[in-house]
């Protein structure tokens, strides 16, 4: 394929469209994360970088200059700080439609209600009149249309970390994680060891049920483990959902594939050392940690970035065995949880999503090599 | 307190985490070697006496794996198997696991209609997902390898595996987001309405709503596909393609009549590891629509009767259907698997 010139180009512009539309979706949620919350929510993130025109209500913040000229009171105030670059483009009374006929230009004077006006100027800067000394800033409220440059803001992040409860979510998704994923290996690696190396009667029994229970739906050993978590909780007094039970059903859940990888890597290394290495007098115990166990990193490494992949991403599971509250709620938990209260606040969606995304990517990225070095020898389960 | 900005409660935590990993390991360790030392020590083989020596040492080997194989047959028994029988067996008791119903479960569950719904969706996600990552993985690897970004390319492709279905449910919903008005901040139908048409709400669209939950689960799962075959395809002895070159086969000749017969078993391993996973699939059902609007599917309505049904025997059958469509690919696993862990 590919060998005119013609085949090339439309080759490299196929890849070029896939990866395109594959990356978009993240891009996406990337760009907007550090957009400003109005901004999101009138254009699209793909117009990020421009300016963007908008509409919005302005409530004077401060009526304490209010002061007694000719007659009226009046009262200056800026929609804008003070050197933004935004634009002015049309202003009118709260209620009336901005494109519409009651719709003003910068300069002009709009009457509010209860005897209150404004003038509007293009910069923002606008100044309020009134038969009546303004008592209530709502009643001096107007609608305006405008230009404004790109905001790119950290308030997102601020705001999440602090107000949304992902700072702790991002914590305990690290508390649940970490030791999910060291634990398992270490049990795996001495059963793959007897599984590759070592003889005896039912070996063969063993692999063949490790494969079959690569496939087991997890959905099966919900409810039997829930209700042994709830007895067990329940004889020794302590809640049932704990961190310690979560660790031990990751445990659980990823052996079948720790066991898997591991012993499929083993069974290929040279016999002729291990060989020698009985005939030296070593027992396996002594080849499993001076020889078999070195040789396997690169294996226990393919294995420790599955486990963290699936451990930190993991909904079900945290779910139902760890459940909720303050130092409970994983990340993916809350982001889905946010889903639910925040629907429509892209903002604190948008940025959620990408600190649950974001280490996992990077883990990723960094160690690709033994991830699908893994992927390639236990594609049996994948996932 | 506050160090680092990280509170006092939030240090504990790690603290705890990090003894945990610590205790865990030594824990580990110290089962491994005790063991190991002990049955050394219990049937030593430097005794005077021949005959004693070899019948220990010989004693010694038999039990040793056992030693290495027990923590991982106790957590794959209690956390697996013990659950695979209890889970038949609830299925034929009451809502509590209490006492005895006979079939009642499974006829009820069968009577209804959400359940078959979701049947129906499963097996049009069996259908659609796996052929749809399967073929644009095999694709995307065939053109890959023949341009020069081709690395950069795939890992492009690959890096949604690395996201969570929940993160990848919030950042397909901003992709589907409908806004009723002109702006549309949702990159889809911004497109549509580039191009003219009326923006839709793709989410609550019956039937249709399914295949765009299908596409979050493509995106991340082609990667997977592609990184296989790429693999597979490289495998392929190049006479085999030259030969077809110089018989004047044109590119798409190649790739289906030369190509894709000589990886027959990798397309299936991919096929069948995705659909399993297509079987599984749970989060992204709960999180976009939770089953609403016709897009039921089995995982999720077993986790509806787990936590809002309230019901382990229902649950337990729903379960047990996904463990029965799954049956037979864990039996040709194991066939394909026994054929070199059987004789080792």
């Amino acid at each position: 394929m590919g060998s005119s010139r013609l085949g090339r180009i439309v080759v490299h512009l196929t890849v070029l469209l896939l990866v395109v539309i594959w990356s978009l979706p993240t891009v996406g949620i990337f760009v907007s994360s550090f957009r400003d919350k109005s901004q999101i929510s009138s254009s699209g993130w793909w117009t990020a970088p421009f300016r963007s025109t908008q509409n919005a209500r302005h409530i004077p913040q401060d009526l304490s200059g209010q002061r007694l000229v000719d007659g009226e009171w009046t009262v200056d105030g800026r929609i804008f700080p003070e050197g933004s670059e935004s634009v002015i483009e049309a202003f009118a009374a709260t209620g009336k439609i901005l494109d519409g006929e009651d719709s003003l230009s910068v300069g002009e004077t709009a009457k509010l209600r209860r005897g209150i006006s404004v003038t509007v100027q293009a910069d923002g800067q606008y100044t309020i009149t009134s038969e009546n000394e303004i008592t209530r800033a709502r009643n001096a409220r107007f609608v305006y249309r405008a230009n404004e440059p790109p905001i790119f803001t950290l308030d997102n992040y601020k705001r999440v970390f602090t107000r949304d409860g992902i700072g702790q979510a991002f914590l305990n998704s690290a508390v649940v994680t970490i030791p999910a994923t060291f634990i398992p290996i270490l049990i795996a690696a001495f059963a793959a060891y007897a599984l590759a190396w070592m003889r005896y009667p039912g070996r063969a029994l063993i692999a063949a049920t490790i494969v079959g229970l690569l496939v087991v739906p997890l959905q099966l050993s919900l409810i039997p483990l829930l209700s042994l978590y709830n007895d067990v909780g329940s004889i020794f007094g302590i809640d049932a959902k704990s961190y310690w039970g979560i660790w031990m059903a990751h445990t659980g859940f990823g052996l079948p594939l720790a066991i898997y990888l591991l012993r499929n890597y083993m069974a290929g290394l040279p016999g002729e050392i291990m060989e020698s290495a009985r005939i030296d007098g070593a027992t396996h115990f002594q080849i499993f940690y001076k020889i078999v166990l070195p040789l396997s990193l690169p294996a226990l490494a393919s294995f420790a970035i599955f486990q963290f992949l699936w451990v930190w991403n993991d909904l079900l599971v945290a779910k139902v065995f760890l459940g909720d509250g303050e130092t409970k709620t994983v990340l993916t938990s809350a982001l889905k949880d946010l889903l639910g209260t925040r629907g429509g606040d892209w903002e604190i969606l948008a940025t959620s999503a990408f600190i649950t995304i974001i280490v996992p990517l990077t883990v990723f990225l960094s160690l690709q090599r033994y991830f699908v070095r893994g992927l390639l020898a236990g594609s049996v389960k994948g996932g | 307190m506050e160090l680092f900005g990280i509170s006092q409660a939030a240090w504990g935590q790690i603290g705890f985490a990090a003894v945990s990993v610590i205790a865990g390991i030594v824990v580990c360790i110290g089962f491994f070697w005790g063991t190991n030392v002990l049955l050394d020590k219990a049937l030593p083989s430097d005794v005077t006496g021949g005959q004693l020596n070899a019948r220990n040492e010989h004693r010694r080997s038999a039990i040793r794996p056992w030693l290495f194989l027990f923590p991982a047959l106790l957590f794959l028994g209690l956390f697996l198997f013990y659950p695979l029988v209890m889970t038949i067996i609830n299925s034929f008791m009451d809502k509590n696991s209490q006492s005895f119903v006979g079939v009642d479960n499974w006829t009820f569950v069968f009577s209804q209609e959400a359940f078959w719904e979701a049947v129906r969706n499963n097996l049009m996600w069996i259908i659609v997902v796996p052929a749809a990552c399967t073929f644009l993985g095999l694709i995307i690897a065939v053109m890959a390898d023949r341009i020069w970004w081709g690395t950069f390319a795939k890992t492009l492709i690959f890096l949604p595996m690395a996201i969570s279905f929940v993160g990848a449910s919030v950042i397909w919903k901003f992709v589907y987001e409908f806004q009723s008005g002109d702006t549309q901040i949702g990159l889809l139908n911004a497109v549509i309405q580039f191009f003219g048409g009326d923006p839709t709400s793709f989410i609550d669209m019956a039937f249709w709503n399914n295949f765009f939950l299908m596409i979050i689960l493509i995106w991340i799962q082609t990667g997977f596909a592609m990184v296989i075959l790429s693999a597979a395809l490289r495998g392929i002895p190049e006479e085999t393609i030259e030969a077809a070159i110089l018989d004047g086969a044109n590119g798409f000749q190649i790739l289906w009549k030369i190509m894709v017969p000589q990886i027959m078993g990798t397309v299936m391993v991919v096929w069948t590891t995705i659909t399993i996973l297509v079987l599984k699939v749970f989060d992204i059902v709960f999180t976009m629509t939770d089953g609403q609007w016709d897009t039921q599917v089995l995982a999720n309505y077993m986790f509806f009767w787990l936590v809002r049904g309230d019901h382990d025997g229902y649950s337990s059958v729903v379960a047990l259907t996904i463990m029965i469509a799954v049956l037979p690919i864990m039996i040709w696993n194991i066939r394909q698997a026994s054929k070199d862990v059987g004789t080792g």
